[in-house]
């Protein structure tokens, strides 16, 4: 497939998103309105009362039956879309695990904001953090260029046969929701060819006749019923095995769109900056690495061999990736913007810290916990990190595992 | 667990229900089983019409009521409303 020719429009994270969806052919929308989220919906419910796409758009009285009703249109075998940040995907929570189990694909952008209290309407990773293990793909931008090409990506992604999970696409609140950028955005018709109509797979129903894995008065089914200690565990294997495929599909789809944008991130997975030679490195996610990567830049040019390791999947976790990466480096920092309270560092550390411990030259690691609520994360900040990789390199020593960064003591 | 249940890779997705709900046994959930006294019974009908379940039918041909331990939960409703007392509630395995 040739790349096709695009053009560039400004337009900031939670518009970029709203474009993406638009160009989608997404068949049921249902959302609330939550900071820094809010512009999504705005601009989503003008495209519906313009009449520029064919989406039933139902306003709902919370993010949780938000998710219901995607769950519900998804079943039908509708194409679904939401978006949510902060409180509103923890009051989705129960939601997020029946829409998981009843594999249905609703595609989600997730603006990442701090969770309550003190309210706090600012850029962390804690609210996504939480839905760890709910059973959604989760994917995360570094710019509004990558959140638009995510959105597109996802779609593919979930709906695929192998996969049928429901995915989120994150990006940092404010830092990318309302700061306005040059996207390049692919032609309507060419996003309309690229996601395809949704398919659904065959399933066996009650009278042992095959039919599609949708609610449709035609051919009776019924999706999640009880399952108790017979069957539940099965269930759920399923679903840890799609998973696993989606490391694979996440990856077509990225190369596939790639070929179309001349846009790619790494393998789709994990994007390693500077990193073949690299003796120190970071691992992070999200808008930061942005940062990291002009860090990374300057110490390059001070001989300094630095790299970055930047998360594009969080869930299905790239070990694979993460191990070849992180193979004899000398010394590594994972930065999260989410804090585990009471566990031995932040989350992504705990994933990081994990993949590797089988290697035999597995690298010194320590773990920054940074930008909560919104804290600012300046280049010389990073900078200081990468000081203390240099040292840890040097002496092999590491004087604390876990700290707490751009933090007053 | 019972080998003829199916593996993970052999059910549809979801928990989508391939075989009807009439197949699920649901007796094994009963401890208490209910045990009809045909001498004390009146036939009057209570036990089938309160049965949540509708595992009591009454045969007309023998004028027995007739349980169907495979679905009956053991709730003891049946028992609770007879005016007869002509169904006991007795624990599963010592009746």
């Amino acid at each position: 497939m040739a790349k096709v020719e695009q053009k560039i429009v400004p337009l900031n994270g939670d518009n970029a998103v709203a474009y993406a969806v638009k160009q989608c052919d997404v068949d049921v929308v249902a959302a609330y309105p939550i900071t820094p989220q809010t512009i999504i919906v705005e601009k989503f419910s003008e495209y519906v009362a313009d009449g520029e796409v064919d989406t039933e758009f139902v306003c709902v009285e919370s993010e949780h039956t938000a998710m219901t009703c995607c769950i519900t249109a998804s079943a039908t075998g509708a194409r679904t879309f939401t978006a949510t940040a902060s409180a509103g995907l923890a009051l989705m929570h129960e939601m997020l695990g029946v829409a998981s189990g009843c594999r249905t694909p609703v595609v989600m952008s997730v603006v990442n904001r701090a969770l309550s209290a003190p309210i706090n309407i600012h850029c962390d990773h804690s609210d996504a953090m939480c839905e760890r293990d709910i059973g959604w793909i989760q994917l995360y931008a570094e710019n509004s260029q990558e959140a638009y090409d995510s959105i597109i990506q996802a779609f593919r992604i979930a709906e695929n046969l192998d996969v049928m999970l429901p995915t989120m696409v994150g990006l940092d609140g404010f830092v990318l929701s309302h700061t306005l950028e040059n996207v390049s955005v692919l032609p309507d018709e060419a996003v309309k060819k690229f996601v395809g109509a949704r398919q659904v797979p065959m399933v066996m129903n009650h009278e042992g006749k095959l039919v599609p894995f949708k609610l449709d008065p035609a051919n009776p089914l019924t999706i999640g019923p009880l399952d108790l200690y017979d069957y539940y565990f099965e269930h759920k294997r399923q679903q840890e095995e799609s998973m696993r495929k989606a490391l694979d599909v996440i990856k077509q789809v990225h190369d596939e769109y790639a070929k179309q944008s001349g846009r790619s991130y790494g393998n789709g997975l994990v994007e390693a900056y500077r990193l073949d030679d690299a003796e120190i490195a970071t691992i992070c996610m999200g808008s930061t690495a942005g940062t990291v990567k002009t860090v990374v830049d300057e110490l390059r040019e001070n001989g300094i061999k630095a790299g970055l390791l930047r998360m594009r999947a969080f869930r299905p976790l790239p070990v694979e990736d993460i191990v070849s990466n992180l193979s004899g480096k000398k010394a590594v920092a994972v930065m999260d913007r989410a804090c585990s309270f009471g566990g031995n560092g932040g989350p992504l550390f705990h994933e990081i810290r994990h993949a590797v411990y089988d290697l035999p030259d597995r690298p010194k690691l320590v773990n920054y916990i940074y930008g909560l609520g919104g804290r600012d994360t300046p280049p010389y900040m990073i900078d200081g990190i990468y000081k203390e990789l240099q040292k840890i390199a040097e002496t092999g020593e590491i004087e604390n595992k876990v700290q707490f960064i751009g933090l007053r003591e | 667990m019972s080998p003829q249940k199916k593996g993970w890779k052999e059910i549809p997705l979801a928990g989508a229900c391939w075989i009807s709900s009439t197949e699920y046994k649901t007796g094994d959930w009963r401890s208490y089983k209910p045990v009809w006294n045909t001498e004390k019974c009146t036939r009057c009908m209570f036990c089938h019409i309160y049965c949540p379940e509708g595992a009591i039918k009454h045969d007309p041909e023998t004028n027995n009521m007739v349980f169907d331990y495979d679905f009956c939960k053991g709730c003891g409703i049946c028992a609770n409303e007879c005016p007869a007392d002509a169904i006991e509630m007795a624990l599963e395995g010592k009746e």
